[in-house]
């Protein structure tokens, strides 16, 4: 039986290609990295281990359990001013990546239109593909530091689309929204009727001014999607644990989809993420303060070596122009070379291109040494 | 205040770091990163820089013991006196007033158990105001100021993800 069409629509993703590259080659120092260096706060982990010894490994109700519901709607009121029933409108899922999957696959219908800002994390393209759904691409601009905008919307056709698909703090870019910024969004949607499908994985990772989210703006809470988790602020990647926060009409949408494919999200993440919530901030400002360092240190260097490189205020990521433009070849090079492996921009779709995504998470040490061979590259 | 908070924070971590890197860490300019370790050392906020050494690794291993002490008062004297005196000897390590069973916390270092029993039953227990001495001698480090001693955890992430 040969795949269905629509898999056959999606390419398979290029930091695939990437991350063969870079397997073939020994003791490499990678900047290539989507997740934190460091673990999970030892008192989540030991949540984790006191479920399992506790027997708890049962699935827990479709939506989560209640108490990890109530302390997610506590946390986003209590930090982001978000308000949202946790019976009706949260929805704990495997990881954001799983709630940006239903959100689609619930939301999207063959033939609706979603403009997606780019560059961007590398799912949400394929998401709307295999939920039938057509893509817009809106491209951001290094001279806007990589934010969206009500121009760069309005040129990109974004007029016309059902939905509206991005992630501030960025990946692969490291830009953030401030609220005024986020107000035009907000007004371009609210004007086109735009549904928003908002990725605020990294929102708990801002350098230079705190995370808004758009569901807060007038008259967004009733067409917002807010998509999060533990993976980056807690260091709990391999956990699996985000969700998301919405109006309950689509949050029923996607749990519809939820409790016939997931049935619940892992239950000893869920034990994890708790005790997350509850004890873990100090752990969590100690790692933003160290990342802060690490964006500091990189930021200076690109500007010490001559590349260009806006100050990306969020996430762990730094998004320099590439000398000459070609990012591939430039990326390609400094592995062979220098064994330091970075991602090209152009993976993460369009306006990427000529741009190389460097990942700070990773020690400073190693991050002296990677600049000190990207120095030695460039000759 | 916060340009020495964030310049004391690096240092914390690895006290090493040149002022170039902690000027391109914090985003000051390297004489004002000067400037603000030559603060922090003159007010008396950092007191000194040390290495972390793991003496197993050395062979030549030093007896280290934490002793703790029981203090008696009288009218003329007080625990900063009585510390102060037994701070002086260069065996100790760090003198830490402490709350509980007993008053005095003290870590000390020697070449052998005899020199450093000698030490406290010679040096310490006959200062008047010291009342009893326990010692406890050191076994094994895990940590020490922060730092651990295991053999550390390989990165096990994959080389590049999205």
């Amino acid at each position: 039986m040969k795949p269905a069409d629509r898999v056959e629509r999606v390419p398979p993703s290029g930091i695939r290609r990437f991350f063969e590259l870079a397997e073939e080659k020994e003791d490499i120092i990678s900047l290539g990295v989507g997740e934190p260096d460091f673990s999970a706060p030892w008192a989540a982990r030991e949540a984790a281990i006191t479920s399992l010894e506790q027997g708890k490994t049962s699935y827990t109700a479709n939506r989560g359990r209640r108490e990890l519901r109530e302390a997610i709607a506590d946390d986003a009121r209590e930090r982001y001013g978000l308000d949202y029933d946790p019976d009706e409108e949260v929805l704990v899922t495997a990881g954001a990546s799983e709630g940006l999957d239903l959100a689609c696959r619930a939301l999207v219908d063959p033939g609706d239109t979603v403009a997606v800002a780019q560059p961007t994390y590398v799912s949400y393209v394929p998401a709307v593909t295999f939920a039938g759904g057509e893509v817009c691409a809106v491209p951001t601009r290094p001279e806007n530091e990589f934010k969206l905008t009500y121009e760069r919307l309005e040129r990109a056709g974004a007029a016309e689309a059902d939905a509206l698909m991005y992630c501030y703090p960025n990946n692969p870019t490291g830009a953030t929204m401030t609220g005024d910024e986020l107000a035009e969004v907000a007004a371009f949607a609210r004007e086109h009727d735009l549904f928003v499908l908002s990725d605020e994985i990294y929102a708990e990772l801002t350098y230079e001014h705190d995370h808004t989210s758009i569901a807060t703006l007038p008259g967004m809470r009733e067409r917002t999607v807010v998509f999060n988790g533990f993976s980056k602020a807690y260091a709990m990647t391999g956990l699996r644990l985000g969700y998301a926060l919405g109006p309950p009409e689509a949050v029923t949408a996607m749990n519809r989809i939820h409790q016939y494919t997931m049935l619940s999200a892992p239950t000893t993440a869920q034990y994890a993420a708790i005790e997350a919530l509850e004890s873990c901030a100090e752990a969590v400002a100690e790692m933003r303060r160290e990342y802060d360092r690490r964006r500091n240190f990189v930021l200076s260097r690109f500007d010490e070596l001559g590349m260009d490189c806006f100050p990306a205020g969020g996430a762990f990521y730094a998004f320099p122009e590439v000398p000459g433009g070609d990012a591939e070849a430039f990326a390609e090079g400094l592995l062979e070379e220098q064994g330091v492996a970075a991602v090209p921009g152009g993976v993460f779709g369009e306006g990427g291109a000529g741009h190389l995504r460097v990942s700070y998470a990773t020690g400073l040490g190693e991050l002296k040494e990677a600049m000190a061979r990207i120095e030695s590259y460039l000759g | 205040m916060s340009s020495h908070s964030d310049v004391l924070g690096i240092l914390r971590t690895d006290a090493r770091t040149s002022v170039e890197d902690i000027a391109r860490q914090t985003g000051l300019e390297e004489e004002d990163v000067e400037e603000v370790v030559a603060e922090l050392e003159s007010s008396g906020v950092v007191r000194g820089y040390r290495a972390v050494v793991d003496w197993k690794r050395v062979g030549d291993e030093p007896v280290r013991a934490a002793v703790e002490l029981n203090v008696t008062l009288d009218r003329e004297t007080s625990y900063n006196e009585v510390a102060e005196r037994v701070a002086k000897f260069p065996k100790v390590e760090s003198l830490h007033l402490v709350s509980g069973d007993y008053d005095l916390l003290m870590e000390v270092e020697g070449e052998s158990m005899s020199e450093v029993s000698s030490f406290i039953s010679e040096k310490v227990a006959p200062v008047p105001e010291i009342t009893q001495t326990v010692t406890h001698y050191v076994m094994d480090t895990y940590k020490d100021q922060g730092i651990e001693f295991g053999d550390g955890e390989d990165d096990d992430r994959l080389s590049v993800s999205p």
